[in-house]
């Protein structure tokens, strides 16, 4: 007998968000939200909306706009006992709390040689192709991934964007969820229940038999339009979305690159001193006797985030810059 | 207005004993080589840790600053742990892995020394978040110094104290210098306490030198915050007897020696004995006592610290990331 096929739940990437926050608050009844209009108008995003309604005012608190103290807040409700769930509207902003986030959050535990917990989760907003220029657009993964006591995760689609943020919040160290503005809109499968997706396993999103591609964040869905380019090049790629930076599965990657021999990088972010460089290196360094070549990576040129669309579009990497560098790396 | 008892003056005269004598052996450790890095002495601002503390419990907390020793002892930190600390032992309170900067104890209350100039304001309002969060009538005590109050995350974390009516109490150790620069030539006004004015919240000023008014006003608005009204911003003027490192303090290029003479004289150690003779409360025999008892006490720690193991190499990797 056959059963009536349940079709899954599918949910833009801006409210899968929201369903992760849910599932915080509602499991863990020391968490709570605060940041920059997230109560009143449902932040500017809108992930939050419905929170102050459902979970009323002691949940999720709007804070003035004071970086450093938002994250300084994080700090110390963490250390105390709570599990607070901080929001820097855009990731262009850790400027102005970078001492609380590299000196006080990133190595307070080690300081105090391990005997304090800071179970906080940071929520920030990354990504360019919005026209919002150079300061409301960068990618600065590479900043926090630099820092030892952090964490550090990047969902790419609605069913990581939850189960990241309710394993960031489970776990007892601080987590930054990096998200992508231009993803917000993307549709996706979020079951309604609670899960976890582990924080250091990579995603392999595509398998390939002999190209590897390690994409990260919203790269991912470049990479796998270039696959299908690649495709008619008599290329099989295999996609990897590492979702975790920090830590990062170098074990998947290698593996990887030891069946394809080849691999390729590509970050939203300035190329130069990116994360793709350490990813690079690590390749070259546990799998050098495979690769046929050397380890190549796309990123963004060494410039500021441009305004116009018409710069900015020729800032941004795409599949089709994907291809060119696959087809500059195999000399075709 | 809380009636201080003798108890609670022979307990904070203790504690400001406990503290300079720990810090000019301590100093002369560092000169001597024994103790490695850089050390930033407390000694002369010892009625301020001394009287604030003893209106808290070890649920109230505390952050400090790079000069936290004082802070740390005044909370109840053992000599022991603290000397192995300084040492860079296994046996210290953060495992030789913060040093004199980070020093802390989460037992005690104490969210660390800091060695960032202005690090510790956001951190007690977070603290004071969690105690309004949680529910509980427990305050949090952010010290910092005049030359922190011109730190933007001060200011910040002022505003949101204020916002919030949080129980935080900011006590400004205005010492006169932000590390060897003097307060006229860092900040345009006098009285830290004028910016309580700014972020909703009384701005008290007391002599840092006398420990009873400072413990008069810390009760004040510690009961205040313990009581839902809010924080308070009490700033309390005291002097740094040493150089910002080290304990040097005379023959400096940026403060004169006469200057150095004249806070001396309102030694708050010696004042505080004065009014404990004048009132038959503790004899000047008695206080050599708590003196002789204390420098022994500082002797065994010292001992114990050199005598503990340095951490093994294989500690290095643990305690970045928590299970």
């Amino acid at each position: 007998m056959a059963e009536a096929q349940v079709k899954p739940r599918t949910l833009p990437y801006v409210a899968a968000i929201t369903d992760g926050v849910r599932a915080v608050l509602r499991e863990q009844d020391n968490a709570f939200v605060v940041g920059e209009d997230v109560a009143g108008a449902g932040g500017v995003y809108g992930y939050y909306k419905g929170i102050l309604k459902e979970f009323g005012p002691d949940r999720i608190y709007d804070t003035p706009i004071s970086e450093e103290g938002i994250v300084g807040l994080g700090v110390g409700a963490s250390a105390t006992g709570c599990r607070p769930i901080i929001d820097l509207m855009f990731m262009d902003f850790m400027g102005e709390c970078m001492d609380e986030i590299s000196n006080q959050m990133a190595k307070m535990r080690y300081m105090f040689g391990g005997r304090v917990t800071l179970p906080v989760t940071m929520l920030t907003m990354a990504g360019a192709g919005a026209s919002l220029a150079a300061q409301h657009s960068q990618s600065l993964e590479a900043w926090i991934c630099h820092l030892p006591g952090l964490k550090v995760v990047m969902p790419t689609t609605p069913y990581d964007a939850k189960g990241l943020i309710i394993s960031a919040a489970r776990d007892n160290n601080p987590v930054i969820v990096v998200l992508n503005k231009m993803s917000l809109g993307m549709m996706g499968e979020v079951p309604e229940e609670s899960y976890a997706i582990p924080i250091g396993e990579a995603n392999i999103v595509r398998p390939g038999a002999n190209y590897t591609i390690v994409a990260i964040g919203r790269m991912v869905h470049e990479a796998l339009k270039a696959a299908e380019q690649l495709k008619d090049l008599g290329i099989d790629a295999e996609v990897i979305d590492p979702r975790s930076l920090q830590p990062f599965d170098t074990a998947t990657v290698v593996k990887s690159v030891e069946k394809t021999h080849r691999a390729l990088v590509v970050h939203e972010a300035v190329r130069f001193g990116g994360i793709g460089a350490e990813i690079a290196s690590q390749i070259q360094e546990l799998a050098f006797d495979y690769l046929d070549a050397p380890v190549a990576r796309v990123g963004a040129p060494f410039s500021p985030v441009p305004f116009s669309p018409a710069l900015e579009a020729h800032y941004v990497p795409n599949a089709d810059r994907i291809v060119a560098e696959v087809k500059k790396q195999l000399g075709i | 207005m809380e009636q201080i008892t003798d108890a609670t003056l022979l307990d904070i005269h203790r504690r400001m004993i406990r503290i300079r004598i720990f810090e000019e052996t301590a100093g002369k450790l560092m000169e001597d080589g024994k103790i490695p890095g850089a050390l930033h002495l407390y000694v002369g601002q010892e009625a301020i840790a001394s009287a604030v503390m003893v209106h808290l419990s070890n649920k109230d907390w505390i952050t400090s600053t790079h000069r936290g020793h004082g802070h740390l002892i005044a909370k109840g930190g053992e000599f022991d742990q603290m000397f192995a600390e300084l040492y860079g032992k296994a046996t210290g309170y953060c495992k030789g892995k913060g040093g004199s900067m980070h020093i802390s104890n989460l037992d005690l209350g104490m969210l660390g020394a800091n060695g960032i100039v202005g690090g510790g304001p956001p951190i007690a309002v977070g603290a004071g978040f969690s105690n309004k969060f949680r529910k509980t009538d427990n305050v949090s005590v952010s010290f910092f110094g005049d030359g922190a109050s011109n730190e933007g995350s001060f200011h910040e974390a002022a505003n949101m104290a204020g916002l919030y009516k949080l129980p935080v109490i900011f006590i400004c150790e205005n010492n006169g210098y932000g590390e060897y620069t003097a307060q006229k030539n860092h900040q345009a006004i006098v009285d830290v306490a004028d910016r309580a004015a700014g972020y909703g919240m009384p701005g008290v000023i007391v002599d840092g030198m006398d420990a009873i008014a400072v413990f008069e006003a810390a009760g004040e608005a510690i009961k205040r915050a313990r009581a839902g009204e809010g924080p308070t911003l009490l700033e309390c003027k005291t002097y740094r007897y040493f150089d910002h490192v080290g304990v040097r303090g005379m023959g400096l290029s940026y403060r004169t020696d006469e200057e150095v003479e004249q806070w001396r004289k309102r030694d708050p150690i010696e004042s505080l004995e004065k009014r404990l003779a004048d009132q038959g409360i503790l004899s000047p025999e008695a206080a050599q006592a708590v003196h002789d008892e204390v420098r022994t006490q500082v002797q065994d720690s010292v001992r114990f610290a050199e005598q503990s193991p340095m951490p093994d190499p294989s500690t290095l990797l643990e305690d970045v990331y928590a299970a």
